[in-house]
Formats: C-alpha cells, structure tokens, sequence
C-alpha cells in the first residue's frame, strides 16, 4: 500500500446542541501527497470547513465529536492524541491560514510579537534569531519595509496584507501542510491573483502541500492538482483537476460548473441554476442529499445513499447515474462535454440528447 | 428607440474626513442608461461604486453635477420629491442580513412601500399584493408572517427584491445583490433578475465585483478606479477588447475555472494596492500602478475619450 503524506477515511464529525446533533460531517475520506494541492469545493454548510478544523483538532469537544474515521499523518494517527499532543504539529507540521484576516490575527499585538510567538515555539532558537527570521518571513511574501510592517498593528493594514502576514505566519516553521480556508474570498480579484501567486509560489520554493477550501471554481482550477467536491457533508465527486472540470461526473459538480458564467465561455442566456437549497443537517435525507434538487433524480437515489463509482483512474463519484442500470443524461448547457468515460458495461461517448432536458 | 432613462453628467460625491481633508469618492462620472437595459459598475473595494447607486437614489446628496431621470434633473430636488421618486427608483442591497428590518415581518417590510405611497385602497389589497410579490420572487403566501431571521441568504435576498419590486419601479439599483451567496443560488438570484427586466421592462444599474458575473448580465459595462471612470462601452467591446491597462489587469487577474487554460494564461502584471482617494493627487489616478505610466500620465488627468462605437477609454496612451 502506497504512503501518503496525510490519509483521512471515513471521518465523521457531529456537533451536540440543544436541538439535537448536527451531522456536520458525513463519512469523508480524503488523501494528501507531498507538494500537492487539494481542493475542497463546497458551498457553506457542506462540512469543508469542519473537516480541515478537525484535521487540525481546532474544534471544542463537546460540543463537536468524532463520531468515526481516521486521520493519519505519516503514519500516525491524530485522533488518539491530546491537545498537549497536538500542539507538537499545530504551527510545525501544519499551519492554517484564514478567510478573515481581522478577526484571526490578535488586534491587540503588533505583527511581529504574533509571529515570533510560533517560531520561538517550535524552534530553538534567541528571540533576536526569531525577529530575524520573522522579518525575511515579511519580506518573501512581498511586503514592502518588513522591518517597519514588523512593528504595525493589524487593523492599520489592508486586507491584502494583512493576507501576506497571516501567509507569512504560517510558513515560519516551513510546515508540511498549509490549510487555507478560503484565503481570497474577501479579497478583490487583483488582490486575489497576487495572494493565489505568492501561495503557489511558496509550494514550489518549500513543496509545502496546500489543503485549499473555496467556493470559486476559478480560483480551484489555478490552484489545485486534485479536486474534492463536497455536499451535506460527504464527498460526491473526486479526482484530479482535469478530470473534474473536463469530464465531471456528478450532478451536483454540472450545477456548480454550470452556475457559474466565466470570462472565457459564450454569454448563455440564462445560468443554470441549481433549485432548491442544502438539506439540513440535523435531519439529513435517508438517500443521496443531492437527490431533493437534482433534475436526473431516480428512485433508487430517494432510498439509498449512493456508492462511489469509479470514473475512470483516480476520479470517483458517489451518484446513481454511474450505475450500468441508469439512464443515460447529458450534462447542462456551459458544463464541458467531453465525452463522457462511463463504467465499464456502459457504452462511453457521447450521450443521448432527450434524457438531459430535465432542468429548465 | 432607445430611450435614455438615466443620464448622469459629472457626477461628484466628497466626503468630509475631518482635518479638512476631503475623500473623492466619486469625482466626475458621466454615463446613460437606456430604458430597459443593464449597466454592470465594476472595480475594486473603494472605487466609489456603492457611492454612485447611493447617490444616483438621492441617499447622499451629491456634491456637483446633473443626474437626469426619465428627462427631469433629480439631483437637486427637495427632499418632499425625492420621496415621491423612490416609487420609481428602487434599490437592491449587498447584505441581504443587514437590509431588512429584524423587527418587521418580511409582510410588512414588503408592503411598508405599499403604505408610505397609499398605493393600496385597503388592508386587503395591500395583503394580496405581498402575497402575489412574494410568489413573483418564488416565497409563499405563509412567509410573510414571519420575520427575516428565519430565512436563509437567498431567502432574504429575494425578499429584498419583492421589496424593490412592489412598488412597479422603472429602475433598480442593484448594489452587488449576489456576492454575500452562495454559488448555486447566486445563479437562482440572477436568472430571477433577468426574468423580470425582460417581463417588466426594468432598468438596472447592476454594481459588482464580479467580472464573469456583470459579463453576463450586462448590456454595457463602466469600469471605475478610485472615483473616476476609466473605461466604458459595451459589454462585449469592453471584454474582448479592454483598452485600459486597469481594465487589462483586472480582466486579467479572474480566474477562469478551467486549467488547462489557467496553465496557459499569463496574468497581466499589476501589483500595489488602489491609494487612498483622500487628497488625491492631479494627474492620471491609476499611474501609480499603471506599466506605461509617463510624465504626462503623472500631470495631467486624462479625459474619457470616444474611440469609436460608444467605447470611452480615459487614457493618455490610447489613440481615438
């Protein structure tokens, strides 16, 4: 069995509250390589963020617990450790950076005491060393004057810096994984590709592995090798970045492929808009999720949640329609076609025209 | 027949900043909108977008320049008229959680128009009308009993623009109405909008940072940069063919969700951040940032400039 660098199967994580338990997370499995980027695409609620702050064990127990799975970092597993434990990766092995800069940098600190705190930490070093290092830290991520940016307090800089800082935080201690929850989602375009630049950048300079979480399937397509998409809490769809967008094979991934226009596509006279809104949590539908809103809906995906169907090498997806003994639909108009690869048993090639009508 | 419904002709809004210090927000923009169409306003996070919509429905009063509705300057009025105006000039806002009064049911945040304009003869029509917004907008009838936190975004979001729409206005200023969404009903939101301009004969201004967004809803778009407009046309022109280098860079710095093409695709460079707009200094406002900036860029303040088509450029280094 191959190794990876990080292997999460079949993680469950719930939350207690009084109104009962939220199953946030749904059976995720997931595996990291060294140098890679993963993307979680997701829309709110569907447990991306969850499972990255599990990974991380930055959630209270209660109320939050895991359920079942495993997450295994080289070998180890994290679940069996205690805070105490954690604390030994949180900062070293990995480190995070969040969307909102001002509310996850400490408003009260200057720029440079936060960062000298992880790398005093986790390095044995004088805290001359550490400021040293925390100075070239603010200048590789582009920001100009490092030594005065070192003595700034948070809420004098822009959101884009303040971006390049937390970036800078979080390679001090050269970390084997970089967790990003959507780092450029409050950031303007221009502002966006610069960040996205300088975290490929450093990929490539410290083949640090970038576990990204984001919406913006634009933003997924500059950045990642290999492609997880979640829904209500499971993975529906994954494999790598070309198969996901060239050849996708789950519903849900037509919808966001198709909802969203993109400056290189022919203007459509209507986007193709997903109905409906995300199951709820506390009492998800027996069945697919996805099955309330998809318009090629069978009934076998009303009663039992779907298996995950192999694609073709590497590219999975958890949908009825895999099956030999399902129709054959077309994508939505705006979603690639290149010819669909089906299971094996299943004629592959292009598909029937009537079957793919179904949304409006 | 196209009909101008909208002109605005040097359109100045300041702020006063204390220290006598003046922030420009918007500092001289002209544009037309034609009855029944869209104009997308793009640009970065304190362009003065959101100003120009606020300013354009009389929620700050401008500083200097003409705004002509439907023929008649509305940018000097009383407030008694200004009043009279937002039955037909509405606005859809950009948090669909901070726009709509917690202490109202969403009936009556609806129907509040309906009342203040005497619209309804009776309580009773003035509740079949909330009941049928609210099914235009895709709600039902029961939803106007209870109150906006119960609602999801998207939920919100259309009852703001059964609001906008209730009272049969001529336009909407629609001030990023789809950016605190999420994807999927991002796409609900807009194809909704779309639907009633084509039903309604609605003009909009649709303002947002969303290039792929505005490209698609758009008729003509303005690109805007620190108050001043620096680019604008048609949709389609200013797409395929920005002039601008701001506009360039900022075309060019959408990701596209496709890789194979993201591989490819060379950003253009522009690095920096947008200056403050408090004081700005005379002279082309983007050369600070701008890869072709000369000696003249740095004095002088370029004009907007016809170059051919309805397509303006304010540029020193673009030839009409």
């Amino acid at each position: 069995m191959e190794e990876h660098l990080l292997t999460v199967r079949n993680l469950r994580v719930s939350f207690d509250t009084y109104a009962g338990e939220v199953q946030a997370v749904r059976g995720v499995s997931f595996y990291l390589d060294e140098g890679e980027t993963l993307a979680i695409v997701g829309e709110s609620g569907c447990g991306k963020s969850v499972t990255i702050q599990t990974i991380m064990k930055l959630l209270p127990t209660p109320p939050s617990r895991i359920k079942e799975g495993s997450i295994c970092y080289q070998g180890k597993e994290l679940t069996a450790l205690s805070d105490k434990e954690m604390e030994e990766y949180r900062g070293k092995e990995f480190s995070m950076i969040f969307q909102d800069s001002m509310t996850s940098l400490n408003p009260t600190m200057r720029v440079g005491k936060q960062m000298i705190e992880g790398i005093l930490r986790h390095q044995k070093i004088s805290r001359g060393e550490a400021k040293k290092r925390a100075v070239e830290l603010l200048g590789k991520v582009g920001l100009p004057n490092p030594e005065l940016v070192y003595r700034r307090y948070p809420h004098t800089m822009s959101g884009g810096q303040r971006q390049r800082v937390m970036i800078a935080m979080a390679m001090a201690c050269n970390p084997k994984i970089l967790f990003a929850d959507e780092p450029t989602t409050a950031l303007d375009v221009t502002m966006q590709a610069q960040i996205l630049d300088l975290m490929n950048q450093l990929k490539k300079e410290l083949g640090t592995s970038i576990l990204l979480i984001t919406h913006d399937l634009g933003v997924v397509a500059k950045m990642a090798d290999r492609i997880a998409v979640m829904y209500a809490g499971k993975v529906v769809e994954y494999g790598d970045a070309r198969q996901i967008f060239y050849n996708p094979c789950h519903p849900y991934t037509w919808g966001l492929l198709g909802a969203m226009p993109n400056l290189i596509q022919d203007v459509k006279s209507e986007l193709y808009a997903i109905p409906g809104t995300p199951p709820d949590l506390y009492a998800p539908p027996e069945g697919c999720a996805f099955a309330a809103r998809c318009p090629y809906a069978m009934g076998a995906c009303l009663k039992l949640d779907p298996e995950e169907y192999v694609c073709s090498d590497g590219h999975v997806s958890r949908c009825w329609l895999m099956d030999e003994r399902a129709e054959e639909v077309t994508p939505p108009d705006g979603v690639p076609t290149l010819p669909r690869k089906s299971v094996p048993g299943k004629p592959s090639g292009n598909t029937l025209p009537e079957g793919g009508t179904a949304h409006e | 027949m196209s009909e101008i419904l909208l002109e605005v002709q040097n359109l100045k809004k300041y702020f006063n900043v204390g220290k006598g210090q003046t922030l420009k927000a918007v500092d001289g923009v002209s544009f037309q909108i034609e009855r029944g169409k869209t104009l997308g306003l793009v640009g970065e996070s304190g362009c003065g977008k959101t100003t120009v919509g606020r300013t354009l429905l009389r929620i700050y009063e401008p500083d200097g320049g003409k705004i002509l509705f439907d023929g008649k300057d509305i940018s000097r009025i009383r407030r008694t008229e200004a009043k009279a105006l937002t039955r037909r000039m509405q606005m859809v806002f950009q948090d669909p959680y901070a726009s709509l009064n917690p202490f109202f049911t969403v009936g009556e945040i609806v129907g509040e128009g309906l009342k203040i304009h005497k619209l309804c003869a009776n309580e009773k029509e003035r509740q079949e009308r909330v009941y049928e917004l609210l099914q235009m907008v895709g709600l039902n009838k029961d939803h106007a009993n209870r109150f906006p936190h119960e609602f999801s975004g998207g939920q919100r979001q259309r009852v703001g623009i059964a609001r906008a729409l209730a009272l049969n206005p001529d336009f909407i200023v629609c001030d990023e109405p789809i950016s605190a969404l999420d994807v999927s009903i991002q796409a609900q939101v807009v194809n909704m909008l779309m639907k009633f301009q084509q039903d309604m004969g609605l003009t909009y201004l649709f303002i947002a940072h969303d290039l792929s967004m505005v490209r698609h809803i758009a008729d003509q778009t303005a690109v805007m940069y620190l108050g001043t407009m620096v680019e604008y046309g048609n949709t389609k022109e200013v797409y395929s063919n920005p002039l601008h280098p701001y506009t360039q860079g900022l075309l060019s710095a959408v990701p596209v969700a496709d890789p194979d093409y993201e591989k490819a695709h060379q950003r253009i460079p522009m690095d920096g951040e947008v200056p403050s707009p408090v004081n700005p200094k005379p002279g082309c406002r983007f050369c600070a940032r701008c890869r072709n900036a000369t000696d003249v860029c740095r004095s002088e303040t370029p004009q907007l400039k016809d170059v051919g088509a309805g397509h303006k450029v304010a540029c020193h280094h673009v030839q009409s």
